[in-house]
């Protein structure tokens, strides 16, 4: 059977996050608690977190999280990371053994930096030196894969329930300001671990439920500039669409998402005259990066979360509010089992992004 | 000479229980075909003037004729058709050149026909377009990816000029002389109404035609006809033609019996004198002396137009049409080999150039391969059929698609393929009065809009079935198509998995 | 009210319209069996010269001279058509000779025959505008 990757998966999914404004952190437990409520909505082949805010002591640092499939792709893959990189810290991430999650891969991580020699060399701004030595390592190094790959936040994923997978990799020991994770439904999987969501690069992270119409032509288009979708799912692709934009066009997430779910024509031409233009010249400029076809999906960033649906509203996502803390997540219930005394309860309309960032800016 | 003689390849078939002797037939053919005798107040034909263009039939009031293929035979042969052997015996005892009309007819693959659209089933709905928005509106013109901002932050609009179409289609340049002034106007009100755009052709743009100016496409061709700074201004984009999917690599020739009239002054070029067209620009033998034109025609329209440059599909169009992005071309149309003419050599037109579906793919993926896809919009033309065949060409990664033989079917034209007579029965390829007023263009017009909007209607169906709501994202979307029965090099070059796969 | 107007800018000549009136005229379900071996006498006709053509018909004309002249009553205007009731016609000619245009002439049974808008059929339009394939002959209200 191909792999991960190799062949076009469909999937269902849920999706659940949460935030706290005012920067306080929170360990992973509250997440696994609402992801297990959608438990109907995943079938037991992929599960994951990213979790943000959880490296304090490290956040200058990239955190690389890698699954290797034997020894010697650990050694080939390190040598490659002792090349480019200073590794200040390694170790194996560290997982409880449970029935429910097998055939593990050897999973570590690495805090790191950039060599100022290899970077100033290779003429790239740090960012993307770290996403291409990424891409490096995942096109190159057969039986490496970097799954997660930002400051300050990491990616826990497996193949398995997500809440199994969150009590395998000790989410409750993590603390962290914002949370997503996601359970999923493909139609049929080989199970690799790396073909498991979120999917990361960098500081970006998308947790996703749907299965976009549209996946091919922006597959193609953002190949172009440089990425490679090894995975073949939607989340790789979305999440490749919104570092192209954010961090390599500088649009905000407001304007990423008037891209993906661009308003139709017709209300455009309902708009004001100044908005018109605004929203006419991003549909031109970034036509191939819309998104068409059922998603909804969490953008988790540096310092805030996006929730998105797409312009038709064809997948459920409702947010909440209390407090400091803003809810998001495929199904109210989800939301209710970990704080059943909500402030508000809204179903943000298609193509409206809810951006919700912390108080102070960027942590 | 007996030795000269063909039997007719077609037959006019009467049926003398309903023939009434109208005559409506002998008036209709410019051909002579049919006459009335009437010492025996009979109706008789003559088939061998015959051309097989349909006009009789369709305006025969009680059904009473019909046009067969003839039975008669030489003895057959797989190697030597019979129609091999009377194009041998036409040039033996001409010593010519064969022409032809239209596009390519022999039996090469149809690419288009052999690869499937997909459909939503279960894990993505599919979305109705008459309850949700289906959007078919598409930009044509270069999309630097760069943003510039206000001061107060604002995106600022900072495109090229842009092509704005209401539906990937436009009708492709058919020049005024080898069509008749009828079936300009026709286009030009169709494209008008429909929101789209039709193209001069080379042969220059009639002065009550400037009115629909935003509608039109200028053509700029080797023979330079018509071209002045009014006439470069007045469309809303200029097309530099280098070459044409029916003929590539050779130029045009309009006979002066064409240059009469109005067609003399729009041309530019004294009455009876032939146009002809140089098989390159002359000023062009090199893409460097390209980028040259497309930046003399961009500051001869203070760079207010987008400029596009068509060419011929063949076998190193990939390249060439890089070439043509890097060379500040905003479009480029690729013509392939099926695609129409009012005239071109016979052996040119069957056996030279590639089929628009293989060229489409080779030269979007050279396009991205190169990461300069969105430096120009890609229109591909050469036998688009039907709102199937652009459903896959825009699969295949076209921005939209010229229509030029379809079109002109829908004025009315039954492909009999004979077009450079100037003897067009359906008054659409030729300049003769009599025959030109066969196209009331108030018909026409309406015909084309029809087309049109059915094939509108059926892309947004085919698009909703698939899930996809914005035509945008169609483009270039191949996973959406499927091939069957191709083998392994034509599924790499088109970029598309085996159905089943 | 809708009348027949031509456009002799796209007429070609064809005659398909006095084919069709002349159909029209019959009772017959099929054209070549009703016209087959007959000579027509269409109520429109065509009008050729000098490379122009054009098909003539009443123009039901609001103060019609024809329904002045009739000695016996056999044309009459009704909701802005003008009729003939064969049965009144004397055949004295009296409006063939009045009209203007030459619209009206005679049939085989000796009365007057003219163009009377085919509203004896149940037709939306006359053949003679249903059978043009250029829209030379329209059936439309005009001011």
């Amino acid at each position: 059977m191909l792999k991960e990757g190799e062949t076009r998966i469909p999937s269902g999914c849920a999706i659940s996050g949460v935030i706290d404004k005012s920067g306080k952190r929170m360990n992973g437990e509250a997440m696994i608690r609402s992801i297990a409520v959608m438990h109907e909505r995943s079938n037991g082949l992929g599960g994951g977190f990213a979790a943000y805010g959880i490296y304090p002591e490290y956040k200058d640092y990239y955190a690389l999280h890698l699954f290797y499939d034997s020894p010697s792709s650990k050694k080939e893959c390190e040598d490659f990371l002792e090349r480019h990189f200073d590794i200040i810290n390694l170790s194996k991430i560290p997982t409880r053994k449970i029935p429910e999650i097998t055939d593990e891969p050897l999973i570590w991580r690495y805090f790191v930096t950039p060599l100022p020699t290899k970077l100033a060399a290779s003429g790239l701004d740090e960012r993307e030196f770290v996403a291409k030595c990424v891409f490096r390592v995942n096109t190159r190094i057969s039986g490496a894969y970097v799954f997660s790959s930002g400051k300050n936040m990491g990616v826990f994923k497996a193949v398995g329930y997500p809440e199994d997978v969150g009590r395998f990799y000790k989410l409750e020991e993590y603390e962290g300001y914002a949370f997503t994770v996601h359970g999923r439904y493909p139609t049929n999987t080989p199970g690799w671990w790396g073909g498991a969501h979120p999917f990361a690069l960098l500081d970006y992270s998308v947790v996703h439920n749907g299965e976009i119409s549209s996946y091919d032509a922006n597959r193609r288009a953002i190949e172009q500039y440089g990425y490679s979708c090894t995975l073949q799912t939607d989340t790789e692709v979305i999440a490749y669409i919104v570092d192209y934009l954010n961090r390599k066009k500088g649009l905000s997430m407001e304007e990423i998402a008037h891209v993906v779910a661009a308003p139709f024509w017709e209300t455009i031409g309902h708009m004001d005259k100044k908005k018109q233009e605004y929203h006419e010249t991003l549909r031109t400029i970034f036509a191939p990066q819309l998104i068409t076809g059922p998603f909804s999906i969490i953008v988790g960033f540096e310092g805030g979360l996006m929730a998105l649906n797409d312009r038709l509203k064809l997948r459920s996502m409702v947010i909440a509010e209390k407090g400091d803390k803003v809810y998001i997540a495929s199904e109210e219930a989800a939301i209710r089992i970990i704080e059943p005394d909500l402030d508000c309860v809204y179903a943000p309309a298609g193509g409206c992004p809810v951006v919700v960032r912390l108080n102070g800016g960027e942590q | 000479m007996a030795v000269n003689y063909i039997y007719p390849d077609y037959e006019v078939a009467r049926n003398y229980d309903k023939c009434i002797n109208c005559r409506v037939c002998e008036k209709q053919c410019a051909n002579g075909v049919h006459e009335y005798l009437a010492d025996a107040d009979k109706m008789v034909a003559d088939d061998a003037k015959c051309v097989n263009c349909h006009r009789c039939v369709a305006l025969c009031l009680t059904r009473a004729l019909k046009i067969i293929k003839s039975d008669n035979t030489y003895r057959e042969n797989a190697n030597w058709s019979g129609k091999t052997i009377n194009e041998l015996y036409r040039q033996a005892s001409t010593g010519g050149v064969l022409l032809s009309s239209m596009g390519n007819p022999e039996p090469y693959p149809v690419y288009f026909d052999k690869i499937l659209i997909n459909a939503s089933q279960v894990t993505n709905p599919s979305i109705d377009p008459l309850r949700e928005p289906m959007e078919t509106r598409v930009i044509l013109g270069a999309k630097p990816q760069v943003i510039e901002r206000d001061k107060s932050g604002h995106i600022i609009n900072n495109l090229p000029p842009q092509l704005k179409l209401s539906m990937p289609i436009m009708f492709s340049a058919m020049s005024y002389g080898s069509i008749s002034y009828n079936a300009h106007e026709s286009l030009a009100r169709a494209a008008e109404e429909l929101d789209v755009l039709y193209n001069t052709g080379e042969g220059g743009l009639h002065e009550d035609f400037y009115r629909y100016g935003k509608n039109t496409i200028v053509q700029v061709a080797s023979g330079r006809f018509g071209v002045h700074p009014g006439y470069l201004k007045a469309g809303a984009a200029i097309e530099i033609k280098m070459g044409q999917g029916a003929k590539p690599g050779i130029g045009g020739h309009l006979p002066g019996s064409k240059i009469v009239g109005d067609i003399s002054r729009t041309r530019m070029i004294p009455e009876g004198s032939d146009a002809i067209s140089p098989a390159p620009h002359h000023d062009i033998y090199s893409i460097e002396d390209l980028r040259q034109l497309v930046y003399s025609l961009k500051t001869a329209t203070d760079f207010k137009k987008p400029v596009s440059v068509k060419i011929a599909a063949v076998h190193n169009v990939a390249a060439i049409a890089s070439g043509i992005a890097r060379s500040g071309a905003d479009i480029v149309v690729l013509d392939g080999f099926r695609g129409g003419t009012g005239a071109a050599p016979t052996r040119m037109r069957d056996h030279v150039g590639i089929p628009i579906e293989l060229a489409l793919a080779s030269v979007d993926k050279r396009l991205r391969d190169e990461g300069i896809r969105d430096r120009v919009s890609v229109v591909a033309a050469g036998s688009i059929r039907s709102s199937a065949d652009i459903v896959k060409a825009i699969a295949l990664g076209a921005d939209a698609v010229y229509i030029g033989t379809g079109a002109l079917l829908a004025l009315g034209c039954h492909l009999c393929r004979n077009c450079h007579t100037g003897k067009c029965n359906w008054g659409i390829a030729t300049q003769v009065p009599e025959l030109t007023k066969r196209l009331n263009p108030d018909i026409g017009y309406k015909r084309l809009v029809n087309l049109l909007n059915a094939w509108k209607h059926e892309i947004k169906e085919m698009m909703g079935g698939m899930g996809i709501n914005s035509i945008e994202t169609l483009k270039g979307n191949r996973l959406m198509l499927r091939g069957v029965g191709l083998n392994a090099k034509e599924l790499e070059v088109l970029g598309i998995k085996h159905a089943g796969e | 009210m809708k009348r027949v107007y031509v456009n002799e800018k796209w007429c070609l000549g064809c005659r398909l319209c006095e084919y069709y009136c002349a159909f029209a005229g019959t009772s017959g379900k099929d054209i070549a069996r009703s016209l087959k071996g007959v000579k027509i006498n269409p109520r429109i006709k065509i009008e050729e010269k000098d490379g122009i053509s054009f098909a003539v018909s009443c123009r039901h004309c609001k103060e019609p001279l024809c329904v002045k002249g009739c000695i016996t009553g056999a044309l009459s205007v009704a909701d802005g058509v003008i009729v003939v009731n064969q049965d009144k016609c004397v055949s004295c000619y009296t409006c063939v000779l009045c009209c203007p245009f030459g619209a009206i002439s005679t049939s085989e049974s000796g009365a007057v025959q003219k163009c009377e808008l085919c509203i004896k059929s149940a037709a939306d339009k006359p053949a003679c505008v249903a059978g043009c394939p250029n829209n030379a002959i329209v059936f439309e209200e005009r001011r």
